[in-house]
C-alpha cells in the first residue's frame, strides 16, 4: 500500500517535471526559431508595412510655409485675371467663362431671345421656351438679365435629322448680345451622327453653358454644363404623369429582376454591350431582349433564344421587374431611363462615361445602381446581392426624383435654371439634403433660409422638433366700431392659448388704423401691420415679425375657443407639413361639363381646409409669395377670393398629402352668415361660381390636380365619449 | 505586426491555463499530505519533502517563465521589429532610365483604372498593396528627395496596412500605393522622382496607382496639382483648382496640419463666441490684409486679425503664437473664441490651417476661387463652411451676418464632427481617401450621405423612415386579416364571419399555434367571399403573429384576436381607410399611454381613460407588412425572445419598434376603449388586471433600456370620420355604425 502510494507520487511528480519541460521547454527553441527567421528575413516584401519608427522628418517643415507664401511676386487678384483668359472653351468654369457682375445682387433673371420669322422650332424647343417665359426668372429686359437662352433651336443637332438647323453658326455669330456666348446657356439632346456621334455642336458655343443630354464625363465642364435627361417628343409639358409606383410590396420583388428590351447594333459605337447583353439572359428572371428589326437585314440576325418573350411588350416589362437596365445606345443616355425611373424599376446603368443628368446635385446611388459596361457579367449577381431594404429605398428614390425633377418638360427646364441659380446665388444655395429628400429643390427655396430647421420637412431628419410656439395673423377688413365686434373676442380667446407667442393684425381695411388702446389689453403682444396695398395676397406675405414656425391664420369673423386653438396646435405639431384646420371643403372632378367642382357641402371626405382659420408653417407664407406666378396671385386679388383654395394647392402640390381637419364647435362660418359685411362675401352667389373658376385655372398651371382626399378629422382622444367630463383635457370643444 | 501579437497572446493564454490546471491538481494532492506525513517514517519523510519541494520549485519556476521571460521576449521582439528607414535598399537610377507621361487630364475612372483587377468581391472592399520601401538615389548617389520619407507618409502607410484594405499579395490588390513620399512637392527632384515611380515592379503606366500630394507646385507659379509625371496614377491631392482636378478620378485631401498631432483642443459646445469673424494666417498677400484692415475699421471689435509675432524667433514655438499690435495669443487656441474663421488662398489653394480651424470648431470662411474642398465627392461643405468668392471678401461682413444664428450653431458642430472624423490624423485622411475610391468601385454598397455628414448626435436622433414616400395607396388591394389562434375554434369562426363583412378584406390568413391539435376539417369552416389560409406554425410563440409569410400579399395587415369580435364592419373599414392615409403607422382602437413615474423612476404602463396615446393595441390594429419583416428580422436586443418567454407585450414590442424607425405616434381610430367584454371583468379580474398592468410597465422599462432611448411619441389625437357625431342624418354617413367605447 505505502509503496504503491509512494510509487504514485513519485510518477506524478515525474509526470509533472515532464509537462513542465514539454510546455515550458518547447517554447524556448520555438520562439528562439521564430526571432531568428525574422531576423534572416529582415526585409521581405510581402510583409505588411514596417512601422518605421525613427525619428522622421516632418512633410511641411514649420518655417516653410511663411517664407514661401512671401515669395510670391503676382497679387491674387491678378492670378484671378490670368485663370479668366487662360481657362476657355472645353475648360470653362464658372470662374472663367461667367459674368457673374451681370447677375444683379440676389436677382437671377433670364432673357430669352425673341423668336425670328421664318426660323423654324421644334416643338420642344418652343416648350422649353415658353416654360422659361412663364416662370418667375424671365425677364424681357436683356440689360437685367443674368442669363441668355436662344430662340434657335440648338435641341437636335445630328445633321441627318430632319429637325437641324442649318447655319447656325452664322446665325449664333450674328447675334447682337451673343458676346462670344457668356452667360449664355445652350439646350441641346442630339449631338454629332452616324459612326462616331461625337458631342460636337456643329457650331462654335464659346463661352455659353450647355445643357445637354448624354454628356461625357470627359467633355463635361464641372459645375459649368448641366447634365440634362434625354425625353422624347411627347414628353408632357406641365404637370406629367405621377410615378408607376402605388404601394410598397414586401418582400419588394417583383417577378422579374433584371429586364431589358431594346435595339441591337451589330456595329460601330456602343454596340459591344449590347450584343454581349444576351450572354447574362437566363430565361428565367433576367429577362434581356435585344432586336435587330430596326435594321436592314434583321432577319439573318435573329435571336431564336428570346422568342418567348417577344410578345412582352416594354412597358410591362417595366413594370413587372425590380431591376431595369439601362444600357448605352449609340449616344450615352437613352429613354430606358427615364422609362426605367417612372416605372419604379431600379435602373441599373450600364453607360461607362455618362455624367448622370443633373449629376450635380442628384446624389444618384441612392435610386440607382452604377454598373460598368466592362463588369457585365457581373451584373446579376451584383444585383441579387442588393438587400431588400436597399431595394425598398431605392426604388421609393426612383419615385421621388422622378416627380421632383423629371416627369415633365418644365421641370427638367426649371431644374436647370435652379442649379445656375445656386451657383450664382451662392451663399443662398440648396445643400444636397434639400435636392435629395421630399419636396425636392423645386419647392425649398435657398432664399428663405439657410438652416434646414427653418423649413417645415427636415425636423425629423435633424432630429429636433418645431417650435412650440405660434403666431396669429388676424386679417381684418371692417373698421373698429364696437367693442363687441368678432375680432376682438377672437382676440382674446387666441391670446389665452398657452402656445401663443403673439398676434399680428394686419389691417387691410380701407379706414385709417384705430388708436392703440382699442385693441384689448392681452398678455401676448399684439402687433399691428397696416397693409400696403390692401389686397387678398397681402394675408401670406412672408413677415419678418413672424418668428415662430407656426402660424394661424385667422379671419376677423371667425369664432374659435382657446380650446379650439390649442387642440389644433398640438395637433400641427404631429404633422407640421401639413394645413391643420377646421373647416372643410371639397372638389371632385364634373364629369358632364368636364372641368373640377368645388363643394361647400358636408361630405364624408374633403380636400381643403379654409385658412380662416388654419394652422400651418411660415415657410408657406414664403412659397405663396415667391413660388407662385403673378398671374394666381393677381387672380386672387382681383376677386379677392380664392386664396384659401391656392394656399390648399399649393400645400398639397408640395406635400402630396390631403390636409388635416380638427374638430370644432358647430358655430363656424354657417352660423356667422349674414351678420358681418364680409360675410356677405360668402351669400354672395357669384362667389361660389368664382370659387369653381379658381379651381380650374389653379389646376392648369399646376398642370393636374394636386389636391388630395382625406376621410378623417382629428377628435380629442376622449371627444365626446361617456365619461366624466371632468377627465376630458378639452372639453369646451362639445359644449355648444 | 499585429499578427504575431495576437498570436502571442492567444499562445499566454493557453498556457496559463495548462498552468493553472496543473496548480489545481497539485493543491489538491497537498491538501491530502498532511493527514498521511505523521505515519511514515523520518527517511521517507525528508524525501518526500525533498519531492516535493522539487515539484514545488519546478512549478515555481515554470510559472516565472511563463510570465515574466514571455514578456522580456516580447519586448525583445517588439525591439527588434523597430526597423529603421535606413535599412531600406538602396536602389540607384539611371540617368536613362524613361519618365512617366504627365498626368492625362481626361482620365476618368472607366478610362485609366483597371476595374479587372477589383473584381466581383462579396465583402465589397478594396485591396490596397504598399510597396516595400526603397531608398532611389541618381546615379551620383543623391537621393531623390531631400527628406525621405517622411513622418506623415509613414504613418498614413502605417494605417493603411493595418486596416482592412491592406493586402501584401500583389497579385490580389486593386490599387496600389507607392512608398516613395510624394507629400511636399518641394521636397522632391521632379524628374528623378517621376522615374522612381516609373521603375516600380508593376507601375504600368501607372494604372491602379495612388499618390498621396499635400502640398504642390512651386515658386513661383504654383500649379494646383503635383508637378511629377505619373501616366494614369491616381491622386490624392491637396489644394486642387477645378482645372486640375479629375472628377471623379482624382480624391481632393486636406492639407495635414502637424498641430493635429500637438494640440489638443476640447470641443465646445455650439454658441455665441468673443469673436466674430478671425483671422489667423500669417502669410496673406498685402492686398488682402489691407481688405481686412479696412474690415476691421468698420466693424471694430467683432473682428480679430492676428499676423505672426515678430519678435519670436522661427520654429516650432512660433506656429503657436500669433500677435495683435503686441498682444500675443495662443494659436490655435485663440480660434475658438471666434464664430468664424478665415481661411485665405496663400500662394497655394490648399491651407493646413482649415485643419486647425475646424478643430477648434470655429467655422471656416473660404476664400479661394476654383479650390476643391476636400472630400468634397462625399462630403456637403455647405453644413460646415461659409465659401465667398475672393473679390467679395469686402462684403464678408454682411455675407456671416445674414446668416441665421441656429445655422451657425448647426455649422459649428459640423466643423468638429467633420475634423474628427475626417482631418484629425494622417489615418483618417487616408481612410477616407480609399473609402471614397472603394465606393466607386463598388457603388451599390456606398456609404450614404447621412453616414459621412451626419455627426453622431444627429445620426442618433434623427430618423430616416423606410417608407419615407409621401404615398397613399389605392383602397383596391385591400387587406390581409391575420388572426392568431390556439384552440378557441367557436369564437374564432365568429370572427371570421364577422371580418368577412369588411369591403376591403382581401384575405384571412389564420395562424394556427397550436401545435397538439389540427386544425378543423375544411369543411367545418365558415363559409366567406375571400380566400381564407391555415398556416400551422412549428412552435406555440407571440411572435408567430408578427411574421411576414408569403401568404400576405397585400401591404396592409390587419392583425387581430381570435377573441375580437366586437369591432364593427364599419369601424374596421374607416380602420384601413386610416391606415392608407398613414401607410407608416401602427393604425390600433384602443390606445395605451406609457408614463414617466416620478416617485419609482421609471416608466409606468397606463391603460386609464386619458387624454393622450402613445401606443395602440395590436389585438386589432392595421400596419405595413414592412414591420412583420422589421419584428421578424430586426427587432434589437432579445426582446423578441423575451416577448415570446413571457407570453405577453407583443403589441408593445411593435409599438416600440415602429415609433422608433419612424419617429412618428401611432394613430387611434374610433373612441373603442377595450376589447374584453364588460362581463369578463369581476373582481377576480381586477386582481389579474393589476398583475398584469405590472408586468407590462416592466415590459415598456426593458425595451427602453434595450433601445437605448424611449422612442414612443405621446398625442393627444384620434381619428374619427369627418362626420363623426355631427348632427347629420345617419344615413348619409359613410361610417354609420362606428360603435361604442
Amino acid at each position: 500500500m505505502q509503496a504503491k502510494k509512494r510509487y504514485f507520487i513519485l510518477l506524478s511528480a515525474g509526470a509533472c517535471l515532464v509537462l513542465l519541460f514539454y510546455f515550458g521547454g518547447a517554447q524556448l527553441p520555438a520562439s528562439g526559431r521564430n526571432r531568428h527567421d525574422r531576423s534572416r528575413h529582415g526585409y521581405r516584401s510581402d510583409q505588411p508595412w514596417p512601422h518605421f519608427s525613427d525619428p522622421l522628418h516632418q512633410f511641411l517643415p514649420w518655417d516653410q510655409p511663411d517664407t514661401e507664401e512671401y515669395n510670391i511676386h503676382i497679387s491674387p487678384r491678378q492670378k484671378r485675371d490670368v485663370n479668366t483668359s487662360v481657362y476657355k472653351g472645353k475648360r470653362c468654369r464658372m470662374d472663367s467663362c461667367f459674368d457673374f457682375s451681370r447677375c444683379k445682387k440676389n436677382d437671377f433673371k433670364v432673357y430669352v431671345y425673341p423668336q425670328q420669322k421664318g426660323e423654324k422650332i421644334s416643338e420642344s424647343y418652343q416648350n422649353i421656351l415658353s416654360t422659361i417665359e412663364g416662370s418667375r426668372f424671365y425677364t424681357s429686359d436683356p440689360g437685367q438679365a443674368c442669363l441668355f437662352v436662344l430662340s434657335l433651336d440648338t435641341l437636335d443637332r445630328d445633321q441627318l435629322s430632319p429637325q437641324y438647323v442649318h447655319n447656325l453658326k452664322t446665325k449664333v455669330q450674328n447675334l447682337p448680345l451673343w458676346n462670344n456666348g457668356r452667360n449664355h446657356l445652350i439646350f441641346n439632346l442630339y449631338s454629332g451622327t452616324w459612326p462616331d456621334y461625337t458631342e460636337d455642336l456643329g457650331f462654335d458655343i464659346g463661352q455659353a453653358m450647355l445643357a445637354k443630354a448624354s454628356i461625357s464625363t470627359e467633355n463635361f465642364r464641372p459645375n459649368f454644363d448641366v447634365s440634362i435627361p434625354l425625353f422624347s417628343k411627347e414628353h408632357p409639358r406641365t404637370g406629367g404623369e405621377r410615378g408607376f409606383l402605388k404601394y410598397n410590396s414586401i418582400p419588394p420583388f417583383r417577378k422579374y429582376m433584371l429586364v431589358f428590351k431594346g435595339k441591337r447594333y451589330l456595329t460601330g459605337i456602343g454596340s459591344d454591350t449590347r450584343n454581349a447583353l444576351y450572354h447574362v439572359h437566363n430565361q428565367e428572371d433576367v429577362v434581356l431582349l435585344t432586336t435587330c428589326k430596326h435594321g436592314k437585314d434583321w432577319q439573318k440576325h435573329k435571336d431564336a433564344r428570346l422568342k418567348r418573350f417577344d410578345r412582352l411588350k416594354g412597358v410591362e416589362m417595366l413594370h413587372n421587374s425590380t431591376f431595369c437596365l439601362v444600357p448605352r445606345g449609340r449616344r450615352l443616355g437613352s429613354f430606358r431611363f427615364l422609362e426605367a425611373l417612372q416605372a419604379a424599376c431600379v435602373p441599373v446603368m450600364l453607360s461607362n462615361g455618362w455624367e448622370l443628368p443633373f449629376s450635380e446635385i442628384i446624389n444618384w446611388n441612392t435610386a440607382a445602381v452604377i454598373g460598368d459596361e466592362r463588369l457585365l457579367l457581373q451584373i446579376p449577381s451584383t444585383v441579387r446581392s442588393i438587400h431588400q431594404d436597399k431595394i425598398l429605398a431605392l426604388r421609393q428614390q426612383t419615385q421621388f426624383l422622378w416627380e421632383a425633377y423629371f416627369s415633365s418638360l418644365e421641370k427638367i427646364v426649371l431644374t436647370t435654371l435652379e442649379i445656375i441659380q445656386d451657383r450664382v446665388l451662392q451663399q443662398e444655395s440648396r445643400s444636397s439634403v434639400m435636392w435629395n429628400s421630399h419636396p425636392g429643390g423645386l419647392f425649398a427655396l435657398p432664399q428663405y433660409s439657410a438652416y434646414l430647421g427653418d423649413f417645415p420637412f427636415y425636423y425629423a431628419t435633424l432630429g429636433i422638433k418645431p417650435h412650440s410656439k405660434f403666431t396669429a395673423v388676424i386679417h381684418a377688413v371692417t373698421p373698429l366700431v364696437s367693442q363687441s365686434q368678432p375680432i376682438l373676442k377672437l382676440l382674446a380667446s387666441v391670446a389665452k392659448s398657452q402656445y401663443c407667442a403673439q398676434i399680428i393684425v394686419l389691417w387691410n381695411c380701407d379706414k385709417p388704423l384705430p388708436a392703440k388702446h382699442r385693441w384689448p389689453a392681452t398678455t401676448v403682444p399684439v402687433i399691428v401691420i397696416e397693409g400696403e396695398n390692401k389686397v387678398m395676397s397681402s394675408r401670406f406675405l412672408p413677415y419678418e415679425t413672424i418668428i415662430t414656425d407656426a402660424v394661424l391664420s385667422l379671419d376677423e369673423d371667425t369664432v374659435l375657443s382657446t380650446t379650439e386653438v390649442d387642440f389644433a396646435f398640438t395637433v400641427w405639431q404631429s404633422f407640421p407639413e401639413r394645413l391643420v384646420g377646421y373647416p372643410a371643403r371639397s372638389h371632385f372632378w364634373d364629369s358632364n361639363k368636364e372641368r373640377w367642382g368645388y363643394t361647400s357641402k358636408w361630405t364624408n371626405d374633403y380636400s381643403m381646409v379654409l385658412t380662416g382659420a388654419a394652422i400651418y408653417h411660415r415657410y408657406y407664407h414664403f412659397l405663396y409669395t415667391n413660388f407662385l406666378p403673378a398671374s394666381l396671385k393677381g387672380m386672387v386679388d382681383q376677386l379677392a377670393n380664392c386664396e384659401d383654395i391656392l394656399m390648399n394647392f399649393l400645400v398639397s402640390a408640395v406635400t402630396k398629402l390631403p390636409p388635416i381637419k380638427v374638430t370644432q364647435k358647430k358655430q363656424y362660418k354657417e352660423t356667422m352668415m349674414g351678420q358681418s359685411s364680409r360675410a356677405s362675401r360668402w351669400a354672395d352667389p357669384d362667389h361660389f361660381a368664382q370659387r369653381q373658376t379658381c379651381m380650374n385655372k389653379f389646376a392648369s398651371w399646376f398642370g393636374g390636380m394636386p389636391l388630395v382626399h382625406s376621410q378623417m378629422r382629428l377628435d380629442p382622444v376622449l371627444f365626446k365619449d361617456q365619461v366624466s367630463i371632468l377627465r376630458k383635457k378639452y372639453r369646451d370643444i362639445e359644449r355648444l | 505586426m499585429s499578427c504575431p501579437q495576437s498570436l502571442g497572446i492567444t499562445l499566454n493564454h493557453t498556457r496559463y491555463r495548462s498552468f493553472y490546471a496543473r496548480m489545481c491538481a497539485s493543491g489538491k494532492y497537498t491538501s491530502r499530505g498532511p493527514a498521511l506525513i505523521p505515519r511514515m517514517k523520518t527517511k521517507h519523510r525528508i524525501y518526500y519533502i525533498t519531492l516535493f519541494s522539487v515539484v514545488l520549485l519546478g512549478l515555481i519556476a515554470t510559472g516565472m517563465f511563463q510570465f515574466w521571460p514571455h514578456s522580456i521576449e516580447s519586448t525583445a521582439e517588439w525591439s527588434l521589429d523597430r526597423r529603421s528607414v535606413h535599412d531600406a535598399p538602396l536602389v540607384r537610377l539611371p540617368v536613362s532610365s524613361p519618365i512617366p507621361e504627365r498626368g492625362d487630364l481626361s482620365c476618368r475612372m472607366h478610362t485609366c483604372f483597371d476595374v479587372y483587377r477589383c473584381g466581383y468581391n462579396p465583402k465589397n472592399r478594396i485591396k490596397v498593396y504598399i510597396y516595400p520601401l526603397q531608398r532611389f538615389v541618381d546615379e551620383v548617389g543623391v537621393p531623390i528627395s531631400s527628406t525621405g520619407l517622411s513622418r506623415e507618409y509613414n504613418d498614413l502607410l502605417s494605417a493603411i496596412s493595418d486596416s482592412d484594405f491592406y493586402t501584401d499579395d500583389v497579385t490580389r490588390a486593386c490599387l496600389f500605393v507607392p512608398s516613395i513620399d510624394v507629400l511636399n512637392q518641394n521636397s522632391l527632384r521632379i524628374r528623378e522622382t517621376a522615374q522612381a515611380l516609373a521603375m516600380l515592379p508593376r507601375w504600368d503606366k501607372g494604372m491602379n496607382h495612388l499618390l498621396f500630394n499635400m502640398l504642390p507646385g512651386g515658386p513661383p507659379d504654383y500649379s494646383t496639382a503635383l508637378d511629377v509625371p505619373r501616366d494614369r496614377a491616381l491622386l490624392a491631392g491637396g489644394g486642387f483648382s477645378t482645372w486640375t482636378y479629375r472628377q471623379g478620378y482624382d480624391v481632393s485631401i486636406p492639407v495635414y496640419s502637424p498641430l493635429s498631432a500637438d494640440v489638443e483642443l476640447p470641443e465646445k459646445q455650439p454658441g455665441p463666441r468673443r469673436y466674430f469673424i478671425l483671422s489667423s494666417q500669417t502669410a496673406i498677400h498685402r492686398e488682402y490684409r489691407a481688405e481686412l484692415e479696412r474690415l476691421k475699421e468698420e466693424n471694430g471689435e467683432a473682428l480679430l486679425l492676428l499676423d505672426k509675432c515678430s519678435n519670436l524667433s522661427q520654429g516650432a514655438a512660433s506656429a503657436r503664437k500669433r500677435c495683435y499690435k503686441g498682444q500675443v495669443f495662443d494659436y490655435p487656441q485663440i480660434l475658438q473664441e471666434s464664430s468664424f474663421c478665415v481661411v485665405l488662398r496663400g500662394a497655394r489653394l490648399g491651407q493646413a490651417t482649415l485643419s486647425d480651424v475646424l478643430q477648434a470648431g470655429c467655422i471656416p470662411v473660404i476664400l479661394a476661387d476654383s479650390y476643391i474642398l476636400p472630400f468634397s465627392e462625399v462630403l456637403d461643405w455647405k453644413r460646415a463652411s461659409v465659401v465667398i468668392p475672393e473679390e467679395k471678401l469686402p462684403e464678408m461682413y454682411t455675407i456671416l451676418k445674414s446668416i441665421p444664428h441656429r445655422q451657425v450653431e448647426e455649422m459649428q458642430r459640423q466643423t468638429r464632427w467633420f475634423w474628427d472624423a475626417y482631418f484629425s490624423s494622417m489615418k483618417a485622411i487616408g481612410m477616407t481617401a480609399l473609402e471614397i475610391i472603394n465606393d466607386r468601385i463598388y457603388p451599390y454598397a456606398a456609404r450614404t450621405y447621412e453616414q459621412w455628414n451626419n455627426p453622431p448626435v444627429v445620426k442618433w436622433s434623427s430618423v430616416n423612415s423606410p417608407l419615407f414616400l409621401p404615398l397613399i395607396p389605392p383602397r383596391s388591394p385591400g387587406f390581409t386579416a391575420v388572426v392568431l389562434t390556439y384552440d378557441r375554434i367557436e369564437s374564432l369562426f365568429r370572427v371570421i364571419t364577422e371580418i368577412s363583412k369588411v369591403p376591403s378584406l382581401a384575405k384571412l390568413l389564420v395562424v394556427w399555434n397550436n401545435q397538439n391539435k389540427s386544425p378543423p376539417e375544411e369543411s367545418l369552416w365558415p363559409k366567406i367571399a375571400v380566400p381564407l389560409k391555415v398556416v400551422r406554425t412549428k412552435e406555440n410563440k407571440l411572435s408567430n403573429r408578427f411574421f411576414p409569410y408569403d401568404e400576405i400579399e397585400t401591404e396592409a395587415v390587419l392583425a387581430i384576436d381570435d377573441d375580437i369580435i366586437m369591432l364593427t364592419s364599419d369601424e374596421l373599414q374607416f380602420g384601413y381607410e386610416v391606415w392608407r392615409e398613414f401607410p407608416d403607422r401602427l393604425v390600433g382602437y384602443p390606445g395605451r399611454l406609457h408614463l414617466w413615474d416620478h416617485e419609482m423612476g421609471k416608466w409606468k404602463y397606463e391603460s386609464e381613460w386619458t387624454n393622450e396615446v402613445s401606443m395602440v393595441l395590436t389585438g386589432a390594429a392595421f400596419y405595413h407588412k414592412y414591420f412583420n419583416y422589421l419584428y421578424t428580422y430586426k427587432m434589437p436586443g432579445d426582446i423578441k425572445n423575451w416577448v415570446d418567454a413571457h407570453m405577453n407585450c407583443e403589441d408593445i414590442a411593435m409599438n416600440f419598434l415602429v415609433a422608433n424607425i419612424t419617429g412618428k405616434a401611432p394613430i387611434k381610430v374610433t373612441p373603442r376603449k377595450k376589447f374584453k367584454c364588460p362581463e369578463c371583468t369581476a373582481i377576480d379580474g381586477l386582481s389579474l388586471d393589476q398583475t398584469h398592468m405590472v408586468e407590462r410597465s416592466e415590459c415598456i422599462n426593458k425595451f427602453a433600456s434595450v433601445f437605448g432611448t424611449m422612442p414612443l411619441k405621446v398625442v393627444e389625437h384620434r381619428a374619427d370620420p369627418v362626420l363623426y357625431k355631427d348632427d347629420f342624418p345617419e344615413k348619409l354617413k359613410s361610417f354609420p355604425n362606428i360603435g361604442s367605447l
